[in-house]
């Protein structure tokens, strides 16, 4: 399917779907954070859209809100395609889990919960897997401060 | 009273937990993963990372895009110029820069010796894993042939820092297409070894065969990529699916096979080696004349957006994703590696297995912890 006939399909879904192809090279679709786990899902089982390959699980720091970003394939159709998410709740950030959909999230989405402080409704495992138990912060957000060793230029 | 229920019940056993690594011969570098066992059947396998996190991508927010090349090298350092390859792609595509043919053809001649390297490196430490010794100085011995024309040509064995954005370093060194063309050689005698020495043997099948079987399904939705999804029949070479440099102009076939064990991955290995000595057959003789870089800006700034740039690595897909706001240094560089993906489906492999299988299906996940860390 095209970026268009693939946004003609998607968009009736659920309200509030924004698409954008500017400035990327896949089609994007920001969804609000209580219809993520639902559109995850049907773009999975839909038989035209079919994206049953997540291969990439990116979190990533917008200032003033958090972001989740899903890079999906479709095996069958080869079409693909972005998801965007937000939360702008910095101190209390929680997105649901798509690990039920794509087992290879399970991973991605703890390694996100451990440098961006993002955590997954009904993960499984919520537990710190790369940074020690006792570490404060979280690394990769743009308000994290290193004291210890900091480079400044 | 102790002694009645050892009666009553003389199989009781119990399960408990073992620690393998972050010091472990097999886990060939520091991972560690914590293992529930009821005797020796493995009831879960969790990873624990991070004990060589450098916080890579944190790292590229701060430096320039040509810095960022260096970085990484440093993930899966057996696949190092695929690597550089891949960040190279991302920014030359981000500022609409044709390189020329010459580099195209070199970068991918490079990239497939790469392949070799990291396989004969892997078959050779496999079959030390299982045991047979003799593996490691086959593979070890027709590695260093390779890491010759690299040190030769790009200065470095194994950290290699060759390509640059906008093309090469610099131009391959004269001994280069004649060197290659004699290791091509000397690799075609050498590969039907390997078969005769390990592949064949029966302790080496038995270990192999039907142990660590992962599906179809499961391994689409494992997000494994590389020889281990090929192994399970799933098609992921990058290099079909979306060609990149001069992929374009081979041919060359993917390597398929549909049981999903551990012997299957490892003969997706074997096959691929064959594949790309063809690809380098193929494109040694024709490399084009002219130049070996483009001039680029000493400061590069990319374009306002996102870019996603993929590669198939010795390990599988690698994916290059740079968020860009138009500054000097990115906003947000996300590296997904192909082995982190490979790793999340160890769990599900496992379960079920003894520890010694364990080792087996560590050694065809091809795991290189760096490039798990990031």
């Amino acid at each position: 399917m095209t970026n268009n006939e693939l946004q003609t399909l998607i968009e009736p879904w659920f309200p509030n779907l924004e698409f954008s192809e500017e400035a990327s090279q896949f089609l994007n679709i920001t969804v609000p954070k209580e219809h993520l786990h639902e559109l995850m899902l049907q773009l999975r089982n839909t038989p035209e859209t079919q994206f049953d390959y997540l291969f990439c699980e990116t979190g990533i720091d917008w200032g003033e809100t958090l972001g989740v970003i899903y890079h999906l394939r479709s095996r069958k159709h080869g079409h693909e395609m972005v998801v965007k998410v937000h939360t702008s709740d910095r101190q209390n950030a929680s997105i649901d889990t798509v690990c039920d959909i794509w087992r290879t999230a399970e991973l991605h989405e703890r390694e996100i919960h451990d440098l961006f402080g993002i955590s997954f409704n009904n993960h499984p495992n919520m537990n710190v897997l790369i940074l020690p138990e006792n570490w404060e912060g979280y690394p990769l957000r743009k308000d994290y401060v290193d004291e210890i060793n900091m480079i400044i230029r | 009273m102790a002694q009645e229920t050892i009666v009553k019940d003389p199989f009781k056993t119990e399960e408990y937990m073992i620690n393998m690594g972050p010091q472990h011969p097999a886990t060939h570098g520091v991972l560690r993963l914590l293992l529930t066992i009821d005797g020796e059947i493995i009831k879960k396998v969790e990873p624990d990372l991070g004990f060589i996190h450098r916080s890579i991508e944190k790292m590229c927010e701060r430096d320039s895009y040509q810095q960022i090349v260096h970085l990484t090298d440093r993930m899966d350092y057996l696949s190092s110029h695929i690597n550089n390859e891949a960040v190279c792609l991302a920014v030359e595509n981000a500022l609409e820069l044709e390189v020329p043919e010459r580099v195209k053809v070199i970068r991918t001649i490079i990239g497939e010796l790469t392949r070799i390297a990291s396989h004969t490196l892997w078959w050779g430490v496999m079959g030390m894993d299982l045991g047979a010794l003799t593996t490691y100085f086959y593979g070890f011995r027709d590695r260093e042939l390779i890491n010759d024309i690299f040190e030769e040509t790009c200065g470095a064995r194994l950290t290699m820092n060759y390509n640059i954005p906008g093309g090469l370093m610099f131009d391959i060194h004269p001994n280069f297409v004649q060197r290659t063309k004699d290791f091509v050689k000397h690799f075609k005698t050498k590969l039907p070894e390997y078969d005769q020495l390990l592949t064949g043997n029966i302790i080496f099948q038995k270990r192999m065969k039907g142990v660590g079987v992962l599906s179809k399904e499961d391994a689409i939705s494992y997000g494994v990529s590389g020889p281990v999804a090929r192994g399970s029949g799933v098609e992921s070479d990058i290099r079909k699916i979306h060609p990149y440099s001069a992929f374009d102009r081979v041919n060359f076939k993917e390597p398929l096979y549909t049981t999903g064990d551990s012997f299957s991955r490892y003969k997706v290995r074997i096959d691929e080696m064959w594949e790309s000595l063809s690809i380098i057959e193929q494109l040694i003789d024709n490399i084009p004349e002219g130049d070996y870089k483009v001039a680029t800006k000493a400061v590069i700034k990319l374009p306002k957006g996102e870019f996603y740039q993929r590669v198939e690595t010795a390990r599988g897909e690698l994916g290059v994703y740079i968020n860009s706001d138009g500054k000097k240094n990115p906003y947000r560089v996300k590296f997904r590696s192909p082995g982190f993906s490979n790793l999340s489906a160890l769990n599900h492999m496992a379960v079920g297995s003894k520890i010694g299988d364990l080792v087996a299906m560590m050694a065809t996940l091809d795991l290189v912890v760096p490039d798990i860390d990031r």
